[in-house]
């Protein structure tokens, strides 16, 4: 089967999405099919108009990639793709709605406000940032609405760290939100679709060896941050967490498969989702394949089955 | 193509991470080498480079040299060549230095791989891990993976207008020295600092060798960029200051073309040789048919007529970004006046992280490099460095305008945000024009004021 994968872009996570697209294709040869690498650029429709694949796998992170930009492509020029459609990714890749849409549905999140620049330009939100400290409670976590990797994620301990959280997390996305810091246990829940529909993968933990928060450089460099896998919970927390990655897997209409991002939170036990990752990275490093690895799923095989679900399901129009 | 073994990914990064040399924990890859690679798109005006123009190289030329070698030398060209280096290439860097105020012996000089080999054949020579290297805040972004691989403590003494502080040098070495540490060596671009763009002070040059020779410290004086002196009088190298503890390094890469990858080091004789064979398990030896290019290169004629040619271009691209920069920026940023070599190093108001409005600045398609990759304690959050000689007059004005913009953009959130109200518009009159051949005062004022490095991070 002829495949193409679409990989770099132009994002911010382009490095990553080529480390993880070389590594699908890899997989792919060697499941057997002709694989067609397309480096994502404005030549794409020619490209792929050129190539004609029977089927695409989607490994772009973050911009174009992420949120539905070239899932919308697919489904116009009708090429099968791999991974979550066009609404959920549009929902998924926006933190914000992510947030409401759980919160709606009481699944737990951290407290949170999310503003606009204009907001701040126009309506003088400024004004309402003491209330909001307020009731966040300091540390707080200032990011970007749409990025993934965690590029532009800061922790402001003080008020007076917050402008300049907020003015670095604008110079992501024209949308940012304040959250409640969850002091606790970073969880990722790996979700794959199956004959028997969606199922949670064993659940990885990510430990930060140096520094204070599982940053950017930490996630892609091996050494720098502990994977523990299965992370060592309580039956109950372990399947209660899953639960709720389901759940929001289903809220937000993912498919192929996805990354659910939790905290556990130290003091309460309670865990709250951070966010739902619909391509969730496929490096070495990656969460993803870890997770699967620990299922008995080996990484070719992962991706074998990501293909396959996507030719089960027709483009959404 | 045959099937590769299937491999699993757990148990790959298990493995690999186990094989991994301890060094390789320190040897730093980061979300800004990520944001670097997108700075190499075709439709970025990239500042962040340190590119000479090679496009002012005539193409006849090339071909008329390369043709030169085949016909002359082509076994020779084709062939190894000595570790230290042909005696042709050798003849031709007794000529830069001496252009360069050195007088030196072809003996005292070993031919390397670019002037980055000097940097890594000296920490090979001399660095155990956990040895203490002192080097300027900032540093060459260049040296810093190096530094690393080697994992050398790293302590930075801050700079001024007048180059690095010798005074807060000598304290940093008392410091050392009373908890039982002695340096290696002292790792200093005196001349045009790359990014810093400062120069060191003739006063402190001397300072600078007085207190190696007395501690009995080595001195690397990477001078890359010595020759392209647009304003001022040439200083003197350290290294004809002082030849017994000063290693000097420099490089064809900014007065012909990097891509000849061809550098050296002059050093005291025992030095040299470790470097000699630290070199021999590195690479054996540079490029012999670069070398011979640049032996007919400089038997074709004067070698210094092109480097004045960039002199003049460099000149002016230097004070069209320094016009763009009054222009564009914001009266909260500071930036620095270079004398000659190929950057401009700006200070943005401390509220700005550089890195991330990296991010901000890629979307209007316009890059430069990160203060913080020239530190190596997490300073210089809010610092840049820009290149002027990479790219045309057009672009850099264009691409300062767009810096400019995001920069002011972010200067009035800020406002918004702390209630603080600045101007939308930049403030600062346009550049005076310096004299274009007079040389300014050493201890000229305007750069006093200009070179706010950054603090320290809470």
């Amino acid at each position: 089967m002829r495949v193409a994968v679409l990989k770099g872009g132009r994002s911010l996570e382009r490095q990553v999405s080529l480390r993880s697209g070389t590594r699908v294709q890899d997989a792919l040869e060697r499941l057997g099919h002709e694989v067609v690498s397309v480096d994502v650029g404005p030549d794409l429709v020619e490209q792929l108009e050129a190539v004609r694949p029977e089927v695409a796998f989607v490994a772009l992170h973050g911009r174009d990639g992420e949120d539905g930009t070239v899932q919308e492509l697919l489904e116009a020029m009708g090429i099968p793709y791999t991974g979550s459609g066009v609404s959920a990714c549009v929902r998924a890749a926006d933190k914000v709605l992510t947030k409401h849409a759980m919160r709606d549905r009481e699944i737990p999140t951290p407290d949170f406000y999310s503003f606009s620049e204009t907001a701040f330009e126009a309506l003088g939100a400024a004004q309402a940032l003491p209330a909001i400290e307020d009731r966040l409670q300091f540390p707080i976590v200032v990011k970007p609405a749409s990025q993934g990797s965690a590029l532009g994620i800061k922790f402001a301990r003080t008020a007076a760290d917050v402008p300049q959280a907020l003015v670095a997390a604008f110079s992501y996305d024209r949308k940012v939100l304040l959250e409640r810091h969850v002091p606790g246990r970073d969880l990722a829940v790996s979700i794959i679709d199956g004959d028997r529909g969606p199922e949670a993968l064993p659940i990885v933990e990510a430990v930060p060896q140096q520094e204070d928060f599982y940053d950017f450089e930490s996630r892609y460099e091996i050494g720098r941050t502990k994977f523990v896998c299965p992370a060592e919970l309580d039956d109950g927390i372990a399947s209660r967490a899953s639960e709720i990655a389901l759940d929001v897997y289903g809220l937000l209409g993912c498919a192929g498969f996805a990354r659910v991002d939790l905290m556990l939170e130290a003091d309460t036990q309670g865990l709250y989702v951070l966010e739902a990752d619909t391509v969730p990275g496929l490096t070495e490093t990656s969460l993803v394949p870890q997770a699967a690895e620990a299922a008995g799923i080996g990484f070719d095989e992962l991706i074998g089955r990501i293909v396959e679900v996507a030719l089960g399901r027709a483009p959404a129009r | 193509m045959p099937p590769r073994r299937a491999r699993s990914v757990a148990r790959d990064i298990e493995r690999y991470a186990a094989l991994f040399a301890k060094r390789t924990k320190v040897m730093k890859s980061s979300a800004m080498r990520d944001l670097m690679a997108l700075t190499e798109r075709p439709e970025v005006i990239s500042l962040a480079g340190g590119w000479p123009d090679t496009s002012t190289f005539p193409p006849d030329s090339y071909a008329a040299l390369m043709s030169t070698v085949a016909t002359q030398s082509c076994s020779r060209a084709l062939q190894y060549g000595p570790t230290e280096g042909f005696a042709l290439l050798k003849a031709c860097i007794v000529q830069v230095m001496w252009a360069e105020g050195i007088e030196i012996d072809p003996d005292e000089v070993l031919v390397t791989t670019g002037g980055q080999q000097v940097i890594d054949l000296v920490c090979k020579t001399l660095l155990d891990p956990g040895d203490v290297v002192v080097c300027e805040a900032p540093t060459y972004p260049g040296a810093v993976p190096t530094f690393c691989a080697y994992e050398a403590q790293v302590v930075q003494v801050t700079m001024d207008h007048e180059g690095m502080r010798v005074d807060e040098l000598e304290a940093t070495l008392d410091r050392l020295e009373s908890s039982g540490r002695r340096p290696k060596f002292i790792y200093t671009v005196p001349t045009f600092h790359n990014p810093a763009g400062v120069t060191l002070s003739l006063e402190r040059r001397r300072e600078l060798v007085r207190i190696a020779g007395e501690r009995e410290l080595l001195v690397l004086e990477d001078n890359p960029y010595g020759l392209l002196r647009y304003e001022g009088s040439p200083l003197p190298p350290l290294r004809s200051l002082d030849d017994e503890f000063v290693i000097y390094a420099s490089t064809f890469s900014k007065i012909l073309s990097p891509g000849v990858r061809l550098g050296w080091a002059a050093a005291p004789a025992p030095v040299l040789e470790k470097m000699n064979i630290g070199k021999q398990a590195s690479d054996l030896c540079s490029s012999s048919i670069s070398q011979h290019f640049v032996g007919a290169y400089f038997d074709s004629g004067p070698w210094e007529d092109y480097v004045r040619s960039l002199i003049e271009i460099y000149r002016r691209r230097r004070d069209v970004m320094l016009d763009a920069l009054a222009e564009h920026f914001p009266r909260e940023a500071e930036w620095t006046h270079p004398q000659g070599g190929l950057f401009i190093w700006a200070t943005l108001p401390d509220y700005i992280d550089t890195t991330d409005l990296l991010a901000r600045a890629l979307d209007e398609h316009v890059a430069f490099v990160p203060g913080r990759a020239a530190f190596l304690d997490g300073r210089g959050g809010s610092s840049m460095r820009l290149n002027y000689s990479g790219v045309g007059e057009d672009q850099i004005r264009e691409g300062v305008r767009r810096l400019g913009e995001v920069v002011r953009e972010q200067v009035a959130l800020y406002g918004t945000l702390t209630g603080v109200k600045t101007p939308a518009a930049p403030a600062k009159p346009a550049r005076p024009k310096p004299p274009p051949v007079t040389p300014p005062p050493v201890h000229d004022e305007r750069l006093a004021n200009v070179l706010r490095l950054p603090r320290k991070r809470a």
